[in-house]
């Protein structure tokens, strides 16, 4: 998951297409992949660039609330698979920022955007991970809503994306077991476990809904890019089916959504539900989240806290490099 | 139960088993503090990585350890409602992971420890010992030959890398010593076979050690003082907040299922 708000450029009508472009625009219907190499408008690549590398800045800044609570996981074994979680995150950070690479910009070039606040992640990390059962909401909801996302995103038009995505979904399906797992537990646990599960529902669910991001019924934007088939569903349709699929869920730990309007509707076949308040997601996608300033600091301290070590090892070849250039001289 | 038990002293086999349980629970602990922190990507992969398999060669030595103390305690037992003073890990591993190059210092002069104890260890007459060596002796071969090459790239990188590797070395090099001095149970399990005398390692250790400093231009320091203590439940103040942090759960819901 994790691009939220990408933008697009403005669609064209198809009287305004260039010729090229339209012959672009017949591939993606054909169904084809578009590869590195070749020929697409500069705004797909700008639009793929922005949301690949959303993407990718959401993997590695979600290392930090589930690494909150590694040293303090309540066994070994959860210790152990919270440990692989978080390095399968970065494992996918890696995938992504690679595939953005193919569009013509570097790993360097994106992490000063995302330095510098000019790129985002997504705004459900800006949350506090509080208590133990927070690592299974966020194995279940958030990566719940990824996967939502992503699976459909295994269909999208650039094939590096496309082929990370297939990748990244196997191992988020697992990730969200896990996190189910973890709140069978609690939620069948001692009455503080109970609690704490409730409680870490209570204050997942709306910023969870929030991840599909606003209504896009009217943006150009999404119209523009379910076109290049970078997007394949709305928004809306997305948080339908993450709700309809949560609910039994929630209903099964004997959890309570937090929602007095959650029914089910018969006619749509699927469940009414109370919006979040967009006024908040959109103070977190400001900088006004609860933790916008420790994850965006974590990162900005490790990456220049690191740079004796980066420049250490990039010498270092440097200087190997020309021992190697002075052998040969040598042998000749 | 397997021959080799009957020939020690129950006892130091658990003193044995929880020295090398220990060492990787708090190191692979210190480890995985640096999650999402560290300066590349492909290091916060690479230390997850580590911490994982630490983590993983804990409960198999901290679970034969409950088997062989046969009180009923389990892996998690012995790591989440000890106190410190049960724990016998040695002092290097609960040293503060500092830069990035104290923390790299400090898992290479273990894994180059680690790497020789495990080795002989492959040879165990306890054959659950023998069969959990052969599977961390692999792990540990990766983290040796990672921690090496990255000790080497940067005390031959620019200066101020050099400066921060030499630093690292002169800081950590005193907590070593520990890993080789022999006390009675060393000696009661190296008698019936089960472990080598802590002090015989020295010199492969030495060996390893000496070659990649050479590689990376540092100079090993020549104090010979040794900090002590970790290996007999004696531990720095650093150990207490580790586990403060890593039992906190345990301790405040007792009896409650994870």
């Amino acid at each position: 998951m994790y691009a939220q708000l990408v933008k697009s450029e403005g669609m064209k009508s198809a009287a305004e297409l260039s010729p090229e472009e339209r012959a672009f625009q017949e591939r993606i219907d054909r169904g084809e992949k578009i590869e590195p190499k070749e020929w697409m408008p500069e705004g797909y690549r700008k639009t793929l660039i922005r949301q690949v590398g959303q993407h990718a800045h959401s993997e590695i800044v979600g290392q930090l609330p589930e690494g909150n609570w590694i040293t303090r996981a309540p066994t070994l074994e959860r210790k152990a698979i919270l440990l692989a979680k978080v390095q399968d995150e970065a494992g996918h950070g890696l995938y992504l920022y690679c595939a953005a690479e193919t569009l013509g910009v570097s790993r360097d070039q994106l992490l000063a955007k995302l330095h510098d606040g000019s790129m985002k992640y997504s705004s459900i990390f800006n949350y506090p991970t509080l208590n133990w059962a927070d690592i299974g909401a966020v194995g279940w909801l958030v990566d719940g809503a990824a996967i939502m996302n992503q699976v459909q995103l295994q269909k999208t038009s650039y094939g590096p994306y496309s082929r990370a995505m297939i990748r990244i979904c196997k191992e988020e399906s697992f990730h969200q077991r896990q996190g189910y797992d973890i709140m069978m537990k609690m939620a069948q646990g001692t009455a503080e476990q109970k609690a704490m599960a409730q409680d870490a529902l209570d204050r997942f669910w709306y910023p969870a809904l929030m991840m599909f991001g606003p209504s896009d019924k009217d943006s150009v934007h999404s119209a523009q890019s379910m076109a290049w088939k970078i997007k394949i569903n709305t928004n809306d349709e997305l948080r339908q089916k993450f709700v309809d699929q949560t609910v039994p869920q929630a209903e099964y730990l004997g959890l309570k959504i937090p929602d007095p309007n959650l029914k089910w509707n018969e006619e749509k076949k699927g469940y009414d539900f109370s919006e979040p308040d967009w006024s908040e997601f959109f103070e977190v996608i400001a900088g006004n989240g609860p933790c916008n300033k420790e994850r965006l600091g974590a990162r900005v301290k490790a990456w220049e806290d690191g740079a004796w070590f980066r420049d250490g090892l990039l010498a270092h070849a440097e200087k190997a490099e020309a021992r190697r250039a002075a052998a040969r001289v040598a042998a000749e | 139960m397997a021959s080799a038990e009957i020939a020690v002293d129950r006892a130091a086999l658990f003193e044995f088993l929880t020295r090398m349980g220990d060492n990787t629970l708090i190191l692979g602990h210190r480890v995985s503090e640096w999650c999402g922190h560290a300066p590349v990507l492909e290091e916060d992969i690479a230390l997850a990585n580590t911490a994982l398999d630490l983590i993983g060669q804990t409960q198999l030595w901290l679970g034969l350890a409950g088997e062989v103390e046969g009180k009923g305690r389990n892996a998690d037992a012995l790591a989440f409602l000890r106190d410190a003073a049960a724990f016998r890990n040695c002092l290097l591993v609960e040293r503060p992971n500092g830069d990035f190059g104290q923390t790299l210092m400090r898992q290479f002069l273990f894994d180059a420890w680690h790497h020789v104890m495990l080795t002989a260890l492959t040879k165990s007459a306890d054959p659950r010992v023998a069969e959990i060596a052969a599977k961390a002796v692999k792990e540990a071969a990766y983290h040796l030959e990672r921690s090496s090459d990255l000790v080497i790239r940067l005390g031959d990188g620019t200066d101020e890398s050099h400066a921060r590797m030499q630093r690292a070395l002169d800081d950590m090099w005193s907590y070593v010593g520990e890993l080789f001095i022999s006390d009675d149970a060393d000696r009661a399990v190296a008698a019936a076979g089960i472990a080598p005398d802590p002090a015989s390692l020295k010199p492969e250790w030495e060996a390893i050690v000496s070659e990649v400093l050479r590689e990376a231009t540092l100079k090993a320091p020549t104090s010979a003082y040794v900090h002590k203590g970790g290996r007999r439940g004696v531990h720095t103040e650093h150990l207490g907040y580790i586990l403060a942090d890593m039992q906190f759960l345990q301790r405040a819901y007792p009896g409650a299922t994870w």
